[in-house]
């Protein structure tokens, strides 16, 4: 009975988390490198991403809580510290004012925050036809299938819809989307960047990298998390066994009169 | 219940408790205190309710040197926490699973009174103040989910707020004083900030009461009976149950790191990742996990102040749940018959957690309104007529020794339930 009710709490638990949007399809599940109880990121794939991100994401979507300097810590893609020094570099930054009471515009600081394709929400609707590109920040942690429903997406497009479906000027049909309709076009395509390590850049291995990039981006203390809950459950089920001992030799002085 | 002859040995001991008698009372009701010694695991709810409390207060005043309430930069704080505070992901993690996890053990130790009959004589006044703790539990829990000012902070607090503009006549202004203005914005979140620190050190008030109220005639135990006067029935508070609570909080513990570490956005809605946008309405509305089967009762009455009234009323009706129960036996081991409506209000308290989730339209407003629909009809008839019309099993005369003088079979059917005896 006990079990019973356990298992019927955590059903409730998480069936809250179960109601999908519409008539979108499941999403395709990945075996993520981060995945588990002992998942880390790969590296080189953090790297490709970031690749893919800087290279097409970023000419639409902001990164606005994340600064260069996040690209060479611990458990990122651990770039080197000239390279975040370079990668800050290449971008020019509004600063300000300077001592005439003047902005201005200076070489990127690892501490920036990386820049925003778009001065505000309504410069980036004036560009996109009306739609808002959303900031990529968080953007695995907001979406429910998490992931890889980022991956999903990414993935998801046809050229050729179901006939009954009518898709108007500007939108796109996507099999993971809500109302299966994106308003984004065909982000990646084979060989849309290309990589310095040797990897072919498919469509696939392209949306696989940029999506384990943004679930670090969303997560980035991912690995000292696990690291530590690892250790703490360790730490807990050995002090379980002790108390439980000292629970039993206790309790003996009663219940062997019971 | 907890006299004690109690002497520090210390001198500054002596000299200390002759001018305020703290080591007595600690040694009274935290050493000495007599417990059945019957008690099982369902009676260590209490210990780790305490715990959840204190964790929840110590995470919360560090997370509020780091958060800052206002519109337009409470999200964005949130994430420096999650980022740039040193471990402050795990804070918060704690934080916000600490919530479930409080919750998760506030419904067992509930549902432990329910089956056990501890809300009976001479215990009404320990439960009214749980209902109490558990009333304050659910605003502190409501409004802490506005803090980080989501999606579903923003849209849960407008659905919740406006609950209240279903009063007649004041219902408007009252709504518009509760927000500080024409909707939810900076002013509710600023208030709500104040509130949510507040309101648990109100809990931790009202906690000291329910322990002493609770030490006055001591724990209910699995049989329901009294414990005899002499003290053969009880051992004393240390180190036997603190063993016991020490053992049941690690293993709770466990759980709890399971989520912080390894789920720590399970219980949460991914939409509380957007940032709150007046605009843009999500698609479906739900509020957190443990508040959903009001939710339902709420949405399944089509007029509003009627759901409202009903959900409120499915809450203090529980204040009223000692004089509803008319039986003499305390516990459901010895009603066979209130046994299984028992389980029956555990799986319609279930059900109307499953259907809060969902859409209220179809089979699943159909199920909420059977489901509220049993809620009551437990409480206000099923409680009051089964005391006059079960037949229960003889009750044993002492649990040290638990067969029934007369008892033919008894025994053997006290022991089939030995999960819960």
């Amino acid at each position: 009975m006990g079990n019973f009710f356990f298992a019927a709490l955590f059903s409730i638990l998480i069936s809250t988390k179960l109601f999908a949007a519409g008539d979108a399809a499941k999403p395709i599940q990945v075996d993520w490198s981060f995945n588990g109880f002992f998942g880390k990121f790969d590296r080189a794939q953090l790297q490709r991403g970031f690749q893919v991100y800087k290279e097409v994401c970023a000419s639409c979507h902001s990164m606005k809580y994340l600064s260069y300097r996040n690209l060479g810590e611990k458990g990122g893609p651990e770039f080197s510290d000239e390279e975040v020094k370079a990668i800050a570099a290449s971008y020019q930054i509004k600063d300000g004012p300077n001592e005439q009471g003047e902005m201005f515009e200076r070489a990127g600081l690892p501490k920036d925050k990386f820049k925003s394709p778009y001065p505000n929400e309504k410069a980036a609707r004036s560009v996109n036809g009306g739609a808002y590109p959303p900031d990529m920040y968080l953007l695995v942690k907001a979406r429910a299938g998490r992931s890889n429903y980022i991956y999903s997406v990414l993935m998801g497009y046809d050229e050729n819809p179901p006939p009954e479906m009518k898709i108007e000027e500007g939108v796109y049909y996507n099999k993971y989307m809500a109302g299966n309709k994106i308003r984004m076009s065909k982000p990646l395509n084979d060989g849309s960047v290309e990589y310095s390590d040797g990897t072919q850049a498919t469509v696939s291995q392209m949306s696989k990298d940029v999506t384990a990039f943004l679930t670090w981006a969303a997560e980035p203390h991912l690995e000292t998390r696990k690291r530590i809950g690892f250790k703490t459950i360790i730490y807990l089920l050995i002090f379980s066994v002790l108390v439980f001992l000292s629970m039993k030799r206790i309790w003996s002085r009663v219940e062997t009169k019971m | 219940m907890s006299e004690t002859n109690y002497k520090p040995t210390s001198a500054f001991g002596k000299w200390f408790d002759e001018r305020l008698p703290l080591l007595t009372l600690f040694n009274g009701h935290l050493m000495q205190y007599p417990t059945p010694k019957n008690l099982n695991y369902w009676w260590t709810f209490g210990g780790i309710l305490t715990f959840c409390l204190v964790t929840q207060i110590i995470t919360g005043i560090v997370l509020a040197m780091h958060y800052t309430a206002h519109a337009d930069l409470a999200f964005s704080s949130v994430e420096h926490i999650m980022r740039d505070v040193n471990y402050g992901w795990l804070i918060r993690y704690i934080h916000a699973n600490g919530a479930s996890m409080f919750f998760l053990a506030v419904y067992i130790h509930i549902f432990r009174a329910l089956f056990y009959g501890s809300y009976k004589s001479p215990r009404e006044v320990i439960w009214i103040l749980g209902i109490i703790i558990y009333i304050l539990m659910m605003a502190a829990a409501f409004m802490g989910y506005v803090l980080p000012w989501g999606q579903m902070s923003f849209w849960g607090a407008t659905v919740i707020t406006n609950l209240f503009s279903a009063i007649p006549l004041i219902g408007e202004s009252v709504t518009q004083w509760l927000w500080g203005g024409y909707s939810v914005d900076n002013p509710t979140l600023t208030r709500f900030f104040s509130l949510h620190y507040l309101i648990p050190f109100l809990i931790l008030g009202l906690v000291i009461l329910h322990i002493w109220a609770l030490h006055v005639p001591g724990n209910n135990n699995p049989v329901g009976i009294d414990l005899k006067k002499d003290g053969s029935d009880t051992v004393p508070f240390h180190p036997y149950i603190v063993i016991k609570d020490l053992f049941a909080l690690v293993i709770f513990m466990i759980v709890f790191a399971g989520f912080v570490f390894y789920a720590p956005n399970v219980l949460g809605h991914s939409d509380n990742y957007i940032q709150a946008d007046p605009l843009v309405t999500p698609a479906h509305i739900v509020p957190e996990w443990y508040l959903l089967p009001f939710y339902a009762i709420l949405r399944s009455v089509p007029d509003k102040l009627g759901g409202v009234v009903l959900m409120f009323g499915a809450i203090f009706i529980l204040l009223a749940l000692p004089w509803l129960d008319t039986s003499k036996v305390r516990s459901a081991v010895f009603r066979p018959i209130y046994k299984q409506f028992f389980w029956l209000l555990v799986l319609d308290v279930l059900v109307l957690g499953y259907v809060g989730a969902m859409p209220a339209e179809g089979i699943y407003l159909l199920i909420s309104r059977v489901a509220t629909a049993y809620y009551f009809i437990h409480f206000i008839i099923v409680m009051p007529l089964l005391g006059y019309m079960e037949k229960t099993k003889p009750v044993p005369l002492s649990i040290a020794d638990p067969i029934i003088s007369s008892g033919s079979g008894n025994f053997a059917a006290a022991k089939k339930d030995k999960i819960f005896s």
